[in-house]
């Protein structure tokens, strides 16, 4: 039939989001609910010596010992607890919790809740901890052979800040208690995480816990693993209290305690001949994990894999370490770990380009991988490898060559940036998820049974279109079930640009598993004589797909979407405010599923790339998010919107349904390389971002690139 | 406080003080109107206060006292608003939907044909997080454009002036 796929059919989610009836957590009640609050520690690092807590009646407290089951955060590690007992590691942990059956009693309770501390040093600098999550090594070839091939070998250092994911949705929960079980509703990415760790802090049968997810209001990886702590801090009042307790959170506390993208610090050494091929990559990852190991390894596992960036290179080394600094934890942000390294081997590419004074295009066409070639940990890519197509297209696109001729000694700047995302979860990770969907025939056509989370990108819609296709009937006769976990089978979290090219590929399986049973029956007359039944699918790996977990060898991943972004900019030279005023984004994504919410993903990713280039910067002093407020926490507003041309490149992948790659975080690897190599283009040597005017204004300046070309 | 509340007109017994956001969704159960950072910084809890987009949640309830109020619950009153709620369902200007409401409400003073810097300057206190507003411009541009000039200005939908500088 194949007439969803590829169009841009209705959303099923739109027509509630835009009248106001959809239904986000601080929109729903039960009856009896009261509200509950954190205390939170107010120091970096140290012991509580002692805990005053002054409340009249009409207060529930909890704490630690109100934990019926294990008090941790279940996740990778248990180190992370869900109420401080002794130690504290991080300003803003949870060490108490308040509940009031009227909201503003919760507010100012400072004075009658209070905590003596011995105070223990703290650590700010992940290279000064001696705290190591997680050590990655990958090692390809014979680093020194590369080395002896270079006529240069070139150096450079490259630092990223922390970012926000700044859902305009803040985190929230309602914890209805019962019987021995306990029910969840919440703004969430993941059920299945919240679940597993609900059932450790109770200590109940899995059975016992449902997790329901509500309209979420903006993820970014945000409400991946925080949505856990929250969770079981409600579930604990509501134990207490007997009564639904609802928690969200503002702003100000959302900013101070929740989770960020890793600060990064990104050294390169280089061998390069004259000619421009790259003989040599030494790389060196550092991540500052925060105070706990939540997913920082596996964060700097996707970073490490994508740090030596789109090129072929024989000899690589790549050292990564994830470290322990007193600062919350930070965790799970759109990208995860990848813009992060691409943002270090991209910067780097530009100054490596201006050092052997060649192109910077040039040199990229020189390195790119191409299909055959093999990444950094050895796996061979396919026919859909395509850096170059995506390069050309935007250098194409975007007048590149003529602008940067043109433009040089200006006020003006055009960078650009090369990049891919590999889809899934990486390594062995999507066998060990072992995710599974299902499909229920309805008297209509059929109903999608998964956990993958709608959060804005659009699961709902681009979910039905493959099973509408899949089976033969209309968009409009699927149905999805809301994510609850008594009913949707665990599709996995709803991360690491899954949802569709591993969920999607589950339930187009499902669905022509169907359409077998069926017959030559439509699913209604089949409904008619039959009644209904239901198919589940399991996730099973392509076919030579292998992976080396101890050797950091294999495939990565299944498959790489790729992209290339040209940003132009004005740089204001009294203020150092720079304002992008074009972005071209090329993306090769396999299959645009519903090409307007693929682009809607570009755009939006671009925008927050954007934003992490020059405006976002997370201030912490002494431990503590100094501007936790949307007052002084800037994110691209609708004046800062530059126009940007979204070119879509689509080489199927056999493994995805309807060819289809993952979309939803590449767009963000690419926006701050760009930038910073726009701003290069105008004379300012900027190596770490956000490049804010301050970082601009003290930036060496040099002469326009070009001058200090070398003969080649 | 006695206000028209979507056409209808009701009387509450509220605190003066108490934010006519927390009015909105506490008191008359219109839970469309978003609260996203409490602090009048994110627009999502724009609504229009006789005419004007303003940030709900720094409004105090006294001050909203005999006003006409306009929630997203009540835009498609206005054909105009019908309109823009179908744009943005139509050109992927709604994706998690939290700021919709605030983006609808605040674009809909717009005059048709309102040009791409008149929407920016509309839309300049609204966060969206999702889209990068590339697409919020399209469907506002797409939702102005029916022939909103045949459309007898109702008292709600007149147009006063700019936004509110109550941000
Ligand atoms: S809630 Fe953000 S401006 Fe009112
Ligand atoms: S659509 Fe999610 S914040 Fe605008």
């Amino acid at each position: 039939m194949g007439r969803a796929v590829g169009a841009n059919v209705r959303r099923k989610d739109g027509d509630a989001k835009v009248t106001g009836a959809a239904k986000y957590i601080d929109d729903i009640s039960f009856p009896g609910m009261i509200f509950g609050a954190t205390i939170r520690s107010t120091i970096p690092h140290g012991e509580i010596a002692a805990r005053h807590v002054k409340l009249p009646g009409g207060f529930v407290v909890a704490d630690y010992h109100d934990i019926p089951g294990k008090n941790y955060v279940a996740l990778i590690d248990p180190d992370q607890p869900c109420l401080a007992e002794h130690i504290v590691r991080h300003v803003a942990e949870p060490i108490l919790l308040v509940g009031h059956a009227d909201r503003p009693r919760l507010i100012g309770l400072e004075q009658q809740v209070s905590f003596e501390y011995l105070e223990r040093a703290p650590i700010y600098d992940p290279e000064a901890s001696d705290t190591c999550f997680k050590r990655i090594s990958i090692d390809k070839g014979d680093l020194d052979r590369g080395f002896a091939e270079a006529d240069v070998v070139f150096e450079g250092e490259y630092r990223t800040g922390h970012q926000e994911q700044l859902y305009i949705e803040t985190n929230g929960v309602i914890a209805v208690p019962g019987d021995e079980q306990m029910t969840v509703y919440g703004s969430l990415q993941c059920p299945y995480y919240v679940h597993k760790a609900l059932v450790v802090l109770l200590g109940l049968p899995p059975g016992r816990v449902r997790v329901v997810q509500t309209e979420t209001g903006g993820g970014f990886g945000g409400k991946e693993e925080y949505p856990s702590m929250l969770a079981c801090h409600a579930a604990i009042l509501a134990r207490k209290a007997g009564r639904p307790v609802k928690m969200i959170y503002d702003r100000v506390e959302d900013l101070l305690a929740t989770t960020k993208r890793h600060p990064s610090i990104i050294r390169h050494r280089t061998g390069v001949t004259r000619g421009g091929r790259i003989t040599a990559m030494d790389v060196e990852v550092v991540m500052d994990g925060g105070a706990y190991a939540t997913l920082s390894a596996v964060v700097l596992s996707r970073g490490v894999i994508h740090a030596s960036g789109p090129y072929r290179c024989d000899h690589i080394r790549i050292r990564g370490r994830a470290m322990l600094t007193h600062t919350p934890p930070n965790g799970a942000f759109r990208g995860f770990g990848a813009p992060q390294t691409q943002f270090g081997i991209e910067a780097h590419m530009d100054r490596l380009a201006d050092e052997i004074g060649i192109d910077p295009v040039k040199l990229r066409e020189l390195n790119a991988l191409k299909p055959g070639d093999t990444t950094a940990t050895g796996q061979t890519l396919g026919k859909d490898a395509s850096a170059l197509p995506v390069l050309r297209e935007a250098v194409r696109r975007s007048g590149f060559r003529e602008k940067r001729r043109k433009w040089r000694g200006t006020t003006r700047g055009i960078g650009l940036s090369l990049f891919f995302h590999g889809s899934g979860f990486t390594g062995g990770g999507e066998v060990k998820l072992a995710s599974k969907a299902s499909l229920e025939l309805t008297a209509r056509g059929a109903r999608i049974l998964v956990a993958s989370t709608e959060i804005g990108q659009g699961t709902r819609t681009m979910h039905a279109q493959i099973v509408a296709d899949a089976l033969g009937v209309p968009f409009d006769d699927i149905d999805v079930h809301e994510v609850d976990t008594d009913f949707v089978p665990d599709s996995g979290p709803t991360v690491a640009s899954r949802t569709c090219t591993i969920v999607g590929k589950l339930l187009e399986r499902c669905a022509r598993d169907m359409r077998k049973r069926l017959g030559r029956l439509s699913p209604a007359d089949y409904f008619k004589k039959h009644g209904s039944f239901t198919v589940t699918s399991q996730y099973e790996p392509p076919p030579n797909l292998l992976w080396d977990d101890e050797g950091y060898k294999g495939d990565a991943y299944g498959s790489y979407a790729w992209g290339c972004n040209v940003v132009e900019l004005e740089v204001d030279p009294a203020t150092f405010e720079v304002r992008p005023i074009n972005v071209t984004a090329v993306a090769e994504i396999g299959k645009a599923i519903h090409p307007m919410m693929a682009e809607g993903q570009i755009e939006g990713g671009t925008a927050q790339g954007l934003g992490y280039a020059l405006i976002e910067e997370v201030v912490m002093r002494d431990g503590r998010m100094a501007n936790a407020q949307l007052t002084n926490y800037i994110i691209p507003t609708p004046l800062d919107a530059a126009p940007m041309k979204v070119v879509m490149l689509e080489r199927p992948y056999a493994y995805g349904p309807f060819g289809a790659k993952g979309v939803g975080e590449m767009p963000i690897d690419g926006p701050a390389p760009a930038v910073i190599n726009a701003l290069r283009h105008c004379g300012y040597d900027v190596r770490s971002i956000p490049a804010t005017p301050e970082r601009l204004m003290n930036a060496p300046r040099q002469k326009a690139e070009g001058k200090r070309q070398k003969a080649g | 406080m006695i206000a028209i509340i979507n056409g209808k007109r009701r009387k509450l017994d509220v605190h003066p003080m108490k934010r006519l956001l927390d009015v909105l969704r506490e008191d008359c159960g219109l839970t469309g109107t978003k609260e996203g950072c409490g602090e009048g910084e994110c627009g999502a809890c724009t609504v229009l206060v006789d005419g004007v987009a303003v940030d709900s949640c720094l409004v105090p309830a006294a001050q909203a006292d005999g006003c006409a109020i306009v929630t997203i619950e009540g835009v498609a009153r206005a054909r105009s608003g019908r309109a823009l709620q179908d744009a943005f369902v139509k050109l992927g200007g709604a994706q998690c939907g939290i700021c919709t409401p605030g983006m609808i409400v605040a674009a809909l003073p717009l005059k048709a044909g309102a040009s791409l810097d008149e929407i920016k300057t509309a839309l300049a206190g609204n966060l969206c997080r999702c889209t990068g507003y590339l697409s919020i411009f399209r469907s506002v541009q797409a939702g102005l454009r029916p022939s909103r000039e045949a459309l007898r200005p109702t008292r709600k939908t007149r147009v006063k002036g700019k936004r509110a500088n109550a941000r």
